[in-house]
């Protein structure tokens, strides 16, 4: 249940078949954050994978950027009704994160430096559903947008995706992350609108 | 830490929520124990929801989420509210 439009041309923007319900077009990018932007210097960097045994694989800002890169064009949209379509995003596939880890979990917690947490299912960040970005509009990402690097998962509500990511742990449950603790929904579809516990 | 606001901008969504203000309240952080007014809390937000911290070591203290007909409170991260009262006659 694809819902990426990767390579987006204008033709279909007058329907606007890529809108989900409730979401209304924008062209800023606004900066929304539940703390103070952590600045973190590239040669402290890091990105941990902790699988359920505790085991932690982890790579460095030089060995994250040696991995193999894909640039992209999807649409994002964030739970407080702003869409913003054709966005253009370069970073590392979680595919190429999990390709030589073995776990059995079916969800993640992400972690962010300054604290943020979401719950991910695994399955909603593999086969090209999800990446670790760290370029926006050929642009390395501003700090108040996530920079050095954030998560994108574009087919859930923003807030899934983790500005300031340094971080993936393996739960074999799903357990709710900092907004979804606080009436966020623990999926966040927002083709089905899933904003708030009960949608 | 441009988003930046103070505890004064939880005023009118707790003043709907408890029938006192409580931006006079004082509450004690979770993490480093300080006891600071609401009202000197730092906060981010509104949306996705108002975030306050403790001033003295930015742990989230209160988070507060406002959906249409409902809200949440989590005062998970702090140890108590003291909120002021009228005192008997
Ligand atoms: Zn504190």
């Amino acid at each position: 249940m694809s819902i990426i439009s990767p390579g987006f041309g204008g033709r279909r923007r007058s329907s606007r078949p890529d809108l989900p319900p409730g979401q209304y077009l924008t062209h800023d990018f606004p900066v929304l954050s539940a703390g103070p932007t952590p600045r973190v210097p590239l040669d402290r960097w890091s990105f941990t994978v902790t699988d359920e045994l505790g085991q932690k694989t982890s790579w460095n800002w030089e060995e994250f950027n040696a991995l193999p890169q894909e640039e992209f064009t999807v649409d994002i949209h964030c739970v407080t009704k702003w869409s913003k379509l054709g966005t253009t995003w370069k970073g590392v596939a979680l595919d190429t994160i999990f390709e030589n880890l073995e776990s059995s979990a079916d969800y993640t917690m992400v972690h962010s430096y300054g604290g943020y947490t979401t719950n991910v299912p695994v399955e909603d960040l593999l086969d090209g559903k999800a990446w670790i970005v760290h370029t926006f509009d050929g642009e390395p990402l501003h700090p108040e947008h996530g920079g050095p690097a954030r998560l994108l998962v574009p087919h859930l509500y923003f807030w899934k995706s983790a500005k300031w990511v340094n971080g993936l742990q393996m739960i074999p449950q799903d357990e709710p992350g900092f907004w979804e603790e606080a009436g966020y929904h623990m999926y966040g579809d927002p083709w089905r609108e899933q904003r708030y516990q009960g949608d | 830490m441009s988003s930046e606001v103070d505890g004064n901008a939880l005023g009118g969504d707790l003043a709907e929520i408890f029938a006192v203000d409580l931006t006079g309240a004082a509450v004690t952080c979770g993490g480093c124990k300080t006891v600071s007014a609401v009202a000197a809390l730092l906060v981010w937000g509104p949306a996705p929801g108002l975030v306050a911290r403790c001033p003295e070591c930015e742990d989230v203290v209160l988070r507060l989420v406002r959906a249409p007909g409902q809200a949440w409170l989590d005062l998970r991260g702090a140890v108590s509210v003291r909120i002021p009262l009228p005192a008997p006659e």
